[in-house]
């Protein structure tokens, strides 16, 4: 295993290999974008077709933990982003205490997630045999976490939907089916950037990253706004699309 | 052949204060327009703020604002192509019509209004 | 006379010894080797199941294989030589192994990542087979839904997840040669002095890294939909088919350009060796690459023209179809131009560079009568198609496969082929070639439908001449197979520069160092000039360098 920071045979100088390094992350995000472009497609034209499924389907989601999630993923961005410039100005304690708060961060997120999805499963709300969107409305006693005042307002909004979609519920599963995977595919992406962020804490208490040699926190920096800039998206596609109904 | 080192130019944490400040500020005001009904423009503004909030992050979180012009090529490269898959799928779509002279894939909105149709 | 050419002592084949070396390596050219060997076990499963279509269309009625076992074999061969044949055969071992060496680097910028991508393509690989051996496929290549997501009854999961994981072979190598090509080039080997072949294969991992992440997400996708019941592709859920379309096909018409861009790289290098003369054109050669890869994202609907499509939207498409051509045309001119007032000699590549140049134009302006909307509505989906992409796929991308082999095979092995006998294969090839397909262009017009297991009486002549040329096509194919690898122990010494040719990869020894280059190469001369390289000694009488040339390896 090479000395983190030592030139590798391939380059000529430590310049090389940081230019290729980044341009190599530039590139990967590129096809990052083709990838959940190919979603954002599906996301869309569905969206467009079923409208009112889909505008039920959103508003099942709790804003306040989306929101929530949010505001964590963009904090870790912002912790990320300090932890490339603790390297650079050669600050190693910084360094660990960023990577150590990104970290944080994104476990934050992963287990708002958890509960979302479990909400989720416990609310029939998987894509699969047992989907139904009416499912807390017409078993109240078996939702217990939502109150009965939103379960009435969702209970009209369905019985409206209904009207111009007499097919919601399987429409409604399509909604569920944007929603596990993209969010899904995004928790992935930050499950692979949680173990890059655990390696480079690791090398980080062994001193490896130095204002000279700094490129892989540069590097999974970029990776890891990119997925942040993925929830960006996420969060109005996925849970604002239609929330001033009355 | 070497290009010019884009970590050189180190960002300041006061920016990065500034634009996570701006960040939240703009997510507060997206889930504030969800509640305003715009009717068609609800998405228009709700992908704008998030176009916005994303451009903050590639220019400053992620440095493209200093990088070569190699990167800023990369990154456009990366979004045409993306709207070339976005919008060339969806101008197919558009442009649909199907035997019974009806919109396809029509939404359930537009078929059960009649003027709607075709 | 000439000296006789020397084996070098140490090269990048005998400088370290065991599986281990080889599993674990990291040379570029060491990897380009095992891609050579995988490919070409995958190259025989895909010929396996080409030989069970066309015994089984010897007679209109169905007398081998029942519809269903017909189905697998057709979308088998197709999926084992699209995903593990063609898409990896040029830019993985050509590629792989010259591109460092012609410009001048020591290695790819990502050694490691080079070796992962064989590791993932032996994954993706590995779950594929087990799928053709569990159940088989019969969805097509195409893998249309909602029969490949809902209704078949066939190993489609492990077969969507198979390519997905070889999906990732492909982007990383593309992103390994589009980071090298940027940052590795050896000083003085400016954008302008790069032989086409690396633009071919710029312009190709263009391809490669927008185009496969989609059809990543859109396999996925299906594969969810299979297990999990998701339904975006199926009607009966409120899916649309369309769409699986519309996201297939993206990725899938570029990645044809991601066929044949890196053969016609080949052709750009041998047509100026053999030809002893300048490409004509260098320029526009690159930009036409480039111009292919990008005009290529435009026009997948041409594969959907037929799916209820509105008459602007085809016209657009159509139009744009048309487009993609001319990039084509002028390479295909600008080669011929090379030619002229050239000093020709007809070596093994060169008859290879041939066939390429006369099939694939056929392959091409075929392709122009499937773009033109009113003709294809009665050609689609027909053999025309068949005979349109296999003149295409194997008149051009095998062909220049294969001439590249035999040009490079000296300085990957060291050694000669044979000439002589790689001559008589070559000519076989092309006449079964010929033979297997010109006549499905007859078939598909009179209307025989593709992918059917029984069809008209009146079609058998033309299937059974198809069949003949096939076993033809297989000798042409397992000649250059035998007498290559028993060359590769056995044949003549070849030298430096047997040919010889202009390329930086030439001007280091055969087999190359592991280092490639003893002493890092100053470039200051142009491709392809065959005027003022002196060290070429084409110009001396006696065969020899002149006094006083810079020996090819610098002085070290």
């Amino acid at each position: 295993m090479h000395r983190t920071g030592a030139l590798y045979g391939q380059f000529k100088t430590l310049e090389q290999q940081k230019d290729t390094a980044s341009l190599g992350m530039w590139i990967f995000l590129v096809t990052e974008v083709m990838f959940f472009g190919g979603i954002m497609l599906a996301y869309t034209i569905n969206r467009h077709t079923y409208f009112h499924a889909f505008a039920v389907g959103s508003n099942t989601l709790d804003l306040f933990l989306g929101g929530f999630n949010t505001v964590v993923l963009l904090a870790s961005s912002f912790t990320m982003a300090m932890a490339v410039y603790s390297a650079q100005v050669g600050k190693k304690q910084w360094i660990k205490l960023f990577l150590t708060l990104t970290i944080i961060l994104g476990f934050v997120f992963f287990g708002v997630k958890y509960v979302e999805y479990a909400q989720k499963f416990h609310h029939h709300l998987v894509p699969g045999k047992s989907f139904d969107i009416s499912y807390c409305v017409n078993n109240p006693s078996a939702c217990p976490d939502i109150k009965p005042e939103h379960l009435e307002k969702e209970r009209e909004e369905i019985e409206r939907a209904m009207q111009a979609d007499p097919d919601l519920n399987a429409h409604a599963q399509l909604y569920y089916s944007a929603y596990f995977g993209m969010t899904g595919l995004h928790a992935l992406h930050m499950v692979i950037g949680a173990g890059l962020l655990f390696w480079l804490l690791k090398n980080s208490f062994a001193g490896a990253y130095t204002p000279e040699w700094n490129t892989p926190v540069d590097i999974v920096g970029l990776y890891w706004h990119f997925v942040d800039i993925v929830w960006i998206y996420l969060f109005p596609l996925l849970y604002l699309i239609d929330r001033h109904k009355p | 052949m070497s290009e010019h080192e884009h970590t050189e130019h180190i960002v300041k944490p006061g920016t990065y204060a500034a634009i996570i400040t701006t960040l939240l500020i703009l997510t507060a005001i997206t889930v504030a327009a969800a509640y305003v009904n715009l009717g068609r423009l609800n998405i228009l503004v709700a992908l704008t703020i998030a176009t916005v909030k994303a451009t903050l992050v590639v220019l400053f979180f992620m440095h493209a604002k200093y990088s070569p012009k190699r990167t800023k090529l990369v990154i456009i490269a990366g979004i045409f192509w993306l709207v070339i898959l976005l919008f060339m799928t969806l101008s197919d779509y558009a442009s649909r019509v199907d035997y019974r002279g009806v919109r396809f894939p029509m939404s359930y909105q537009a078929q059960a209004d009649p003027e709607r149709r075709g | 006379m000439a000296v006789a050419p020397k084996f070098p002592e140490k090269h990048y084949l005998n400088e370290t010894y065991g599986i281990r070396s080889w599993l674990l390596t990291t040379d570029h050219k060491r990897i380009a080797l095992l891609y050579l060997v995988s490919v070409t076990f995958f190259f025989f499963v895909g010929g396996f199941f080409a030989m069970m279509i066309r015994l089984h269309l010897l007679t209109p009625d169905g007398y081998m294989l029942s519809a269903d076992t017909y189905n697998k074999m057709f979308t088998m061969h197709g999926v084992a030589m699209i995903f593990f044949f063609l898409i990896p055969s040029i830019p993985a071992i050509l590629g792989n192994f010259l591109i460092p060496l012609m410009i001048g680097a020591k290695d790819l910028a990502f050694p490691k990542i080079n070796l992962l991508s064989w590791y993932v393509y032996i994954v993706g690989g590995t779950f594929t087979l087990y799928s053709m051996i569990t159940g088989g496929l019969d969805t097509g290549w195409t893998f249309y839904t909602p029969l490949s997501t809902v209704y078949s009854n066939s190993a489609v999961a492990p077969a969507v997840i198979g390519i997905f994981i070889t999906g990732f072979s492909s982007i990383l190598t593309g992103l390994n040669f589009l980071v090298t090509v940027h940052t590795m080039r050896a000083p003085g080997m400016t954008w302008f002095r790069l032989p086409l072949f690396v633009w071919a294969h710029y312009a190709t991992s263009v391809v490669m890294i927008l185009g496969t992440p989609v059809v990543a997400i859109t396999l996925a996708l299906a594969g969810m939909e299979r297990l999990f019941g998701l339904g975006f592709f199926n009607p009966a859920m409120g899916g649309d088919p369309i769409l699986f379309q519309h996201l297939f096909w993206f990725y899938s018409h570029p990645a044809v350009y991601i066929m044949i861009l890196p053969a016609m790289g080949v052709i750009s290098e041998l047509i100026p060796t053999f030809a002893r003369k300048k490409l004509f054109g260098y320029h526009f050669v690159a930009a036409a690459s480039l111009a292919i890869a990008v005009i290529g994202f435009l026009v997948w609907t041409h594969h959907m023209f037929l799916t209820g499509q509105s008459t602007y939207a085809a016209l657009a498409f159509s139009f744009l179809t048309f487009l993609v051509a001319i990039p084509s045309a002028v390479k295909t001119f600008n080669w011929t131009a090379t030619l002229f007032g050239g000093s020709i000699s007809f070596d093994t590549p060169m008859l290879y560079a041939f066939g390429f140049l006369g099939l694939f134009l056929i392959g091409g302006l075929t392709g122009l009568f499937l773009g033109c909307l009113g003709t294809d509505i009665h050609i689609h989906d027909t053999y025309f198609v068949v005979a349109h992409f296999h003149y295409i796929m194997v008149g051009g991308a095998v062909m220049g496969y294969l001439g590249g082999l035999h040009f490079w095979w000296p300085k990957i092995t060291g050694r000669m082929y044979p000439e002589w006998l790689a001559r008589i294969a070559a000519l076989v090839l092309f006449v079964g070639f010929n033979l297997t397909f010109f006549p499905q262009f007859l078939l598909g017009y009179l209307g025989m439908p593709r992918r059917y297991h029984v069809y008209p009486p009146e079609f058998q002549v033309y299937n059974v001449m198809s069949t003949a040329g096939a076993s033809i096509l297989a000798i042409g194919y397992l000649l250059p197979m035998i007498y290559l690898t028993w060359a590769a122990f056995f044949g003549k010494v070849a030298g430096d520069n047997p040919w010889p040719a202009t390329g930086l990869e030439w001007k280091t020894s055969s087999p190359p160092p592991t280092e490639n280059f003893h002493v890092t190469p100053e470039v200051t001369w142009e491709a392809y000039d065959f005027h003022n390289r002196p060290d070429l000694g084409l110009d001396s009488p006696t065969g020899h360098p002149p006094a006083g040339a810079v020996p090819a390896h610098g002085h070290d």
